[in-house]
This record gives C-alpha cells, sequence and structure tokens, in this order.
C-alpha cells in the first residue's frame, strides 16, 4: 500500500494494485459520518464493438447495453441486491456513462460488509432470460421518461449533430426497440470483456481505517479466481473532425424554445495532463466570458436572449469531447447567431494578466469546494485516474496556467466546421 | 458520530446560531427570512432574490458583484425561495473557501461577509426604488420560468397535485409567483414590499465550518445587525382541511409518459409523538428501494422505472409519484393503493421496521455531514418549536415498533389522486 500526501490541501489516498489487477484508493476522513464506495468499470455506453474474451472475431453489441447490464447486476437468483445493502442500512445506487458504469453506496455503519457487499455483487453475475425480459418494461419507462425532458432532449440532440458514426451519438440508455434485442449471453458476453478487475477501479472515502480496509480488499479479492486476460481490443468507427450537421431541431411540447451550440473537440492528440490542461482552460475562457460575470453573458443577457438557464460546459473523455452552450430563449435562431459569432471572437481576444488572475482563483475556489464532497472526490478521482490524471494535481496545474496558454489555446479551438447548433422548439412555432 | 454543537444567540435584529465543525474546506453562512405565506406579496417574494443578487450599491451592476465573488476565491452566492408548511421562506446562501487552505491566507471571509450584508441590507436603490433595468429584466425572466414549469413534467405533476388537493388552503399557493401581479410591481412598489420585508421578517443566520466563534460572532455582528431590537417570529400555523370525499383528477398533454402523483394527509407534523413512527413507516412504504412502492410497482410489475414516496412535516402530507405508460394508470394505482392498504393492516415484518429504521437514521447522519443538510435539519426543528439533539432523534426512531407502523398508517387518508396523461390517455 503506498500513500500519495497532498499537504496544502490536508489529504492523503492509500493506493494499492490488488494481484488480479484491480486498483484500489482509500481516503479517510475520519470527521465525516458518512462513507461512500465505488466501484467502476471502464466500460460504459460508447464500447458497443470489441473482441469478445476468448474469441478472435470482433462483435457489436445492441445499443444500451451497458446500461442494462448495470440494471440486471443487481439481481441475483435468489434476491435484489438493494436489500442487502438495505439490510446493512445502506443507500446503495448505480450509473452509466458513455465510458463508465459504476456502482455505489453510502453508509455510517458496517461499512466492512457494505463494502463486500459491492464488490461480491459487482463480481458474481446472474442473469436469466425471464429477469431480462422483466427489466425490458422497466428500461423503457426510463427511456420515456427522459424523452419527456426538453434538457435531455437538447443535450442529446446537440452531440448528435456533431457526431455523424461515432456511438457517443448514442443515448445512453439505448432505445425502447434496440433493448429489445438484449439476451441473456450478450449479457454475459460484455460483462466478462469488462468487468475484469483490471478494468476496474475501487475508490472508498470517508469514516474508515485506511490499513484494515486494505487488508480486507485484499483478502475479498484474493478468495476470488479471474483469469488474466489480454488487453481488451476495443473499436470505433473513424469520426471526421467536422461535425454532421451544422443545424438541426426538434419540436417538443415545451413553452420556451432552446438554443444549443456545440462545438466538437478533438482530443486525439491529448493524453493525461495535457487534457486536464484543455478542460481548465476552456471552463476558464468560457467562464471568463460567458458566465454571469462576463462581457458576452451581459449583452446577451441585456437584449432577453438568455436568462438563469444558459450554461455551457465541456467535457472531454478518451475517444471524443464537446462544448455545449446554450439554454432557454425566445428567439432561438438569434442566440444561436450571436454566440457563433462570439466563439469566434476569441481569437481575437486577450485576457488581461488580472482577469485571468481572477479566473484562477474562481477555478480553485470551485475546487476546493466540491472537496467537502466525498462523491465528487470518489467520482472525479477515478474519472481522471482512467485518463492518467491525478485529480489532486488539478490545484498545481491551475496555479501553472498563464495567460499565454490560454492564448495558444484559443488559437486552435473555434473552427466553423466543428460548430453545430441545435434547437428545441415549441410544438406550434 | 460526531455532530457539531450549535450554539445560538439572540442578536440585535436577527438570530445566530454557530457551528464550528472541522469537516469542510468551506464556511458556509445562510441567512433565513421567514414569512407567513400569503397570496398578497408572493410574486414581489419571488423576485426579491434575483434583484438582490443583481446588484448592490458597493457594486452597482451584476459583472462589478460577481467579478468580486470570482476574486475572493470564486465564493459562491445563491438564493431560493420554498414552502416550510404554510410559511415562505427566502434563503441566501454562500459558500466561501477557508482561507487556511489558500497558499497566500488571505482575508477573504470578512470581504465575502460585506458582499452577503450588501446585497441583503444595501442593495442599489435609485430615487426610492432599485434599479428599474434590473426590475425590467427579472420580471421577464421571471415570466420565462413560470411559464416553463410546464416544461419540467415531474414538477408540474406535483404542482398540479398540490394545487387540486390544497385548493382552499395557503399551501397551494405558488412560491414562483402569478404572471397576474407582473402588471402593478415596478422599481419603486417591490422596493417597498422589500422594506416590509427587512422590517417584518424573522431573520435566522447559521455560519458552519472550521471557524473560531468568538470571531464569527463579531463578524456576524458588523454585518447581520438590524435596526428594529426585537426578532419577532411571525410563525402561520398549517390549516387542517375538513375532510372531503376522495378527489381524482386526470389532465392531458402531450407527453410520452403518464405522471401518477397521490396525496394523502398524514395528520402528523414534526414534534407530534408519532413522528418518528412516520419515518420508519415512510422508510417501508416509499422511501428507499427496498420499499413496497419500489418493490411492487417496479420490481414485481415492471410498470415504471421509479416509484416513490415522501412527506411533508409542517403541513402534514404524504406524496406518491411514479412515471407510467398512459394505458397503465388503473393497474398502477390499484397497486399504490393497494400497499396503503397492506401499511395498514400490518402486512409488514419486523425485520422491514428495522430495516427501515436503520435507513432513516442513515440518512439523516449523512444529510448532517452536509453544511446545508444539518443547516435545514436545525431550521427545520426551529420552525417547529422543538428541538431535539440528533442523537435523541436516533434513539426516538429505535423505539419505534411494528404496531406504532400500523397506528400511522391508520391515521394517513387518502385525499387526491392525480394522472397527467398523453392526449389518448392510453387508448390506442
Amino acid at each position: 500500500m503506498e500513500e500519495l500526501v497532498y499537504k496544502q490541501l490536508n489529504e492523503s489516498v492509500f493506493q494499492e494494485t490488488m494481484d488480479n489487477g484491480l486498483k484500489v484508493f482509500l481516503l479517510s476522513k475520519p470527521e465525516m459520518a458518512k462513507t461512500y464506495g465505488i466501484f467502476t468499470t471502464n466500460y460504459g455506453s460508447i464500447d458497443q464493438t470489441f473482441t469478445p474474451i476468448g474469441k478472435e472475431e470482433k462483435v457489436s453489441v445492441p445499443e444500451g447495453i451497458a446500461h442494462f447490464l448495470e440494471h440486471k447486476l443487481f439481481e441475483k437468483e435468489d434476491r435484489d441486491v438493494f436489500q442487502d445493502f438495505t439490510k446493512l442500512g445502506a443507500s446503495a445506487n448505480a450509473f452509466t456513462s458513455f465510458t463508465k458504469t459504476a456502482y455505489l453506496f453510502s453508509a455510517t455503519s458496517q461499512i466492512e460488509k457494505n463494502v463486500d457487499t459491492l464488490l461480491d455483487f459487482v463480481q458474481e453475475p446472474y442473469f436469466s432470460k425471464e429477469s431480462v425480459d422483466k427489466e425490458k418494461g422497466i428500461i423503457a419507462q426510463e427511456i420515456r421518461m427522459y424523452d419527456d425532458q426538453p434538457d435531455w432532449r437538447a443535450f442529446f440532440g446537440t452531440i448528435q449533430s456533431m457526431y455523424d458514426k461515432h456511438p457517443v451519438k448514442v443515448d445512453i440508455a439505448g432505445t425502447v426497440d434496440s433493448i429489445q434485442e438484449i439476451t441473456k449471453d450478450d449479457l454475459y458476453t460484455c460483462y466478462e470483456t469488462f468487468y475484469h478487475p483490471s478494468n476496474m477501479v475501487l475508490f472508498v472515502a470517508g469514516n474508515i481505517n485506511p490499513e484494515e480496509m486494505m487488508d480486507q480488499i485484499r483478502t475479498n479479492q484474493s478468495n476470488k479466481e479471474f483469469k488474466e486476460i489480454p488487453e481488451i481490443d476495443r473499436f470505433y468507427p473513424e469520426e471526421s473532425s467536422s461535425v454532421a450537421k451544422a443545424e438541426d431541431s426538434i419540436k417538443m411540447p415545451v413553452t420556451t424554445a432552446k438554443a444549443m451550440i456545440g462545438v466538437k473537440e478533438d482530443v486525439s492528440s491529448l493524453n493525461g495532463e495535457e487534457l486536464l490542461r484543455a478542460e481548465l482552460l476552456s471552463g476558464m475562457i468560457l467562464d471568463f466570458y460567458f458566465s454571469r460575470s462576463g462581457e458576452f453573458y451581459e449583452e446577451l443577457y441585456k437584449d432577453d436572449l438568455i436568462d438563469d438557464s444558459f450554461q455551457f460546459e465541456t467535457e472531454l473523455d478518451r475517444q471524443f469531447g464537446f462544448t455545449i452552450l446554450g439554454g432557454d430563449t425566445r428567439k432561438p435562431d438569434e442566440l444561436a447567431d450571436r454566440v457563433k459569432k462570439m466563439l469566434h471572437l476569441l481569437r481575437e481576444r486577450k485576457i488581461s494578466e488580472e482577469d485571468f488572475t481572477r479566473m484562477k482563483r474562481k477555478k480553485i475556489g470551485q475546487f476546493m469546494r466540491a472537496l467537502n464532497s466525498l462523491e465528487f472526490i470518489a467520482n472525479q478521482f477515478t474519472h481522471y485516474h482512467t485518463l492518467g490524471v491525478d485529480l489532486f494535481d488539478v490545484l498545481p496545474v491551475i496555479e501553472s496556467l498563464t495567460t499565454a496558454d490560454a492564448d495558444k489555446y484559443v488559437e486552435h479551438w473555434i473552427k466553423e466546421e466543428r460548430i453545430s447548433v441545435f434547437k428545441v422548439l415549441p410544438q406550434d412555432s | 458520530m460526531k455532530i457539531s454543537k450549535e450554539s445560538v444567540y439572540e442578536k440585535q435584529g436577527y438570530r445566530l446560531h454557530i457551528l464550528p465543525s472541522k469537516k469542510y474546506k468551506t464556511v458556509s453562512i445562510v441567512a433565513k427570512l421567514k414569512a407567513p405565506l400569503k397570496r398578497e406579496g408572493i410574486t414581489e417574494r419571488a423576485l426579491l432574490p434575483n434583484v438582490l443578487q443583481k446588484a448592490t450599491n458597493n457594486h452597482p451592476n451584476v459583472r462589478a458583484l460577481q467579478s468580486a465573488l470570482e476574486n475572493l476565491y470564486g465564493t459562491g452566492f445563491s438564493s431560493d425561495g420554498t414552502k416550510k408548511g404554510e410559511n415562505h421562506v427566502l434563503s441566501f446562501r454562500m459558500e466561501v473557501v477557508n482561507e487556511a487552505y489558500l497558499t497566500n491566507q488571505e482575508p477573504i471571509l470578512e470581504k465575502a461577509m460585506q458582499i452577503f450584508s450588501d446585497v441583503l441590507f444595501n442593495p442599489k436603490v435609485e430615487q426610492g426604488g432599485f434599479d428599474e433595468a434590473i426590475v425590467n429584466r427579472e420580471k421577464q425572466t421571471l415570466e420565462q420560468k413560470i411559464k416553463s414549469i410546464k416544461d419540467d413534467k415531474m414538477s408540474y405533476a406535483n404542482m398540479r397535485l398540490i394545487d387540486h388537493m390544497c385548493e382552499d388552503e395557503p399551501y397551494a399557493l405558488h412560491v414562483h409567483g402569478y404572471l397576474e401581479d407582473f402588471p402593478a410591481i415596478n422599481a419603486e412598489s417591490l422596493y417597498e414590499y422589500y422594506q416590509g420585508m427587512i422590517d417584518r421578517d424573522l431573520l435566522d443566520v447559521y455560519i458552519i465550518g472550521d471557524i473560531e466563534e468568538k470571531e464569527m460572532e463579531k463578524l456576524a455582528d458588523q454585518f447581520f445587525s438590524r435596526s428594529r431590537s426585537e426578532n419577532k417570529d411571525n410563525h402561520q400555523d398549517s390549516v387542517a382541511s375538513g375532510k372531503r370525499k376522495v378527489n381524482e383528477v386526470i389532465e392531458k398533454e402531450d407527453v410520452n409518459q403518464g405522471k401518477l402523483h397521490i396525496g394523502y394527509r398524514t395528520n402528523i407534523k414534526f414534534g407530534d409523538d408519532d413522528y418518528f413512527a412516520l419515518q420508519v413507516f415512510n422508510g417501508i412504504f416509499g422511501g428507499f428501494p427496498s420499499s413496497k412502492l419500489f418493490m411492487n410497482v417496479r420490481e414485481k410489475h415492471s410498470l415504471a422505472y421509479y416509484a416513490a414516496s415522501r412527506f411533508e412535516s409542517h403541513k402534514g402530507l404524504l406524496l406518491v409519484f411514479s412515471g407510467v405508460d398512459p394505458k397503465d394508470f388503473d393497474q398502477a394505482k390499484s397497486i399504490i393503493l393497494e400497499q396503503m392498504e397492506a401499511m395498514k393492516s400490518g402486512d409488514f415484518s419486523d425485520a422491514q421496521v428495522s430495516e427501515s429504521m436503520e435507513q432513516v437514521i442513515n440518512q439523516l447522519q449523512e444529510t448532517m455531514d452536509h453544511a446545508n443538510g444539518l443547516i435545514e435539519v436545525l431550521y427545520h426543528q426551529m420552525l417547529s418549536g422543538v428541538s431535539i439533539p440528533a442523537k435523541e432523534i436516533i434513539e426516538n426512531v429505535r423505539k419505534v415498533k411494528k404496531e406504532d407502523v400500523i397506528k400511522v398508517a391508520e391515521k394517513i387518508e387518502l385525499d387526491t389522486v392525480y394522472f397527467l396523461t398523453s392526449q389518448k390517455g392510453g387508448e390506442e
């Protein structure tokens, strides 16, 4: 077990790689009542085509299967794992993203048993035809629920305008039709390929004793057998750096229209710290112009083109990346035009030293505030770890950024062919 | 378990609550202004937090104010208005990084509190009114927000259920305000309402973090004192509705999924002896994924992705919500009603009671790990005039027996079944 000490933040992370390849990280916060554990596989909705373990030929599985598998791991031959956590006074949950599937619990007592329960239920699958069929109705309602949410539709619609072939354009839960095709055997194929310990990370944060906890995890893992596996072969279609559609829209029963502006990011050359720097810089630059202190925000607000719902985010991950800006608006076309023009202006503008320092301070403070949350630490640490970044390096990296870095970043950032506009319009417009 | 100890001080025109705690890398400051929930002035009250947060006499526009907060290491500052039973509470929340964690330990807390104080007591005023441009723009924003409520079907269905269920009670009032009030509101009239609010409302200030108590008290006095000498409570107790027959309301919209929301009256409020048993009841009935609603509506019948319940402890309501296919309305409704009957007839085990107990305790402890969660728990207690230390709450929850839960179930009355469904309403 190795201890990583982050002196300024007064935090330590204990890490160890188990013999079977599982990476374990522990963070002790004895002042908290709560302990949070999250067990993550580096497998998400975009991993649709791969060579199954022990096979030669690549296969493509139905859309939405990673998420379906997440639901089904909770069900065992004789019981529902939610009940196991309930009996231990814990609450459990799970989520699937583009690149990850994660299982988690939080509890204020019986932590050892909860950690074993988490490890055991994820590592002991049981899928049957009946339970797979039963789940289809539940997930269909989950998909329908999202279908009625305009913000979700706007977010996904923007990604679908930007991406042409890449599976990031497929809704994480799949479609009501695609999930009908999923079989028990498909689930086992995906499970065996992607749930090998060497593709997974466990993070436990909270009221724990790291030495004892690590011993327990080691024992738990050494009692299970896993075959050694080669690196997983995953396949993704060739994707153009330009957007699929410069403009698209849907009609929905909404009272207020939405306009979203998407920038398709090029992540092909970014690794580890470069990715972190890109994420921080784009965040700071957008913040400077488009947050409530920003010049562009003020213009858009005064001209009645945006309201408090206006948001922006940059997501950079393995295989894909995007920036999305937008929100509710009375004039979707005008908002889209103006934001596009503003994005093009970034290259010509310079952020002063003083303003850049302000944006750095803001980022530092936001990061410190986030560290109050065990969930943030564990989730974000895991996310960054799979990308080759240490979460606690965020602070020194922010401190090292300069206006020259920002100038260099905007130089290559915005290109017309990488921008999509997506609108959600009221039914009767 | 470590729970921060709360010190309460009656101060000049406000009540101060200080909670030293080493859990956080930040200091949280929350100010709560409370008034009875009333139709008159409700739209002004909805508008005010947004207007106040836009400009002060020291930072006369949004950009200046926001830049100042950014310079204080991205100090977070937000506000909202909520119902607590039949009271209307405006909360202003600030979160400042603890200076001890900064490379060059700058005194940012005092500066942040100055901004907080300015927003509450020193807003930008010209010629006896707020900045007219700000007020007009915020009216537009609020108008859009009111119109957009319909776009979030879950909140919309919840609002419509309460509209029908509490028709003749203040609780049905909308804290986001009413469009019909807009024409009469201007920069002067809003300022007039504001002055009355600052004069009349009950003000509570909470400060949590790794802080020195005496120092905090001094800072708080500097920034939150009001000229009025008394901080008088203006609490409005909930009006109980007269018993009437069960209401069923079906409304149609262009939706894919139907929203089934069911309202019950618990006849139990925070501070009542059986409140702890109500918490355990809710855990078994619909509060957790192990509950009857989740197990039956979702797991057994695959009708929904979510089916859950929660209770409102000042008003005494229990609300069930689930998203189901329009054609499954009758089946989902009868399954939910059956689960309530099962609770009344004691169709659950002692093991379920103790599991629910542990879940309730776990949830409470987790909530109190968060600065805002802890403040909500304490404020909530204070409003009810019943102050129970966390340890005692936990002991009381542990004492709940199966027969107590059945007694709670027997007190609960079905009031309104609300279904928001598609235009076709499930007839294909």
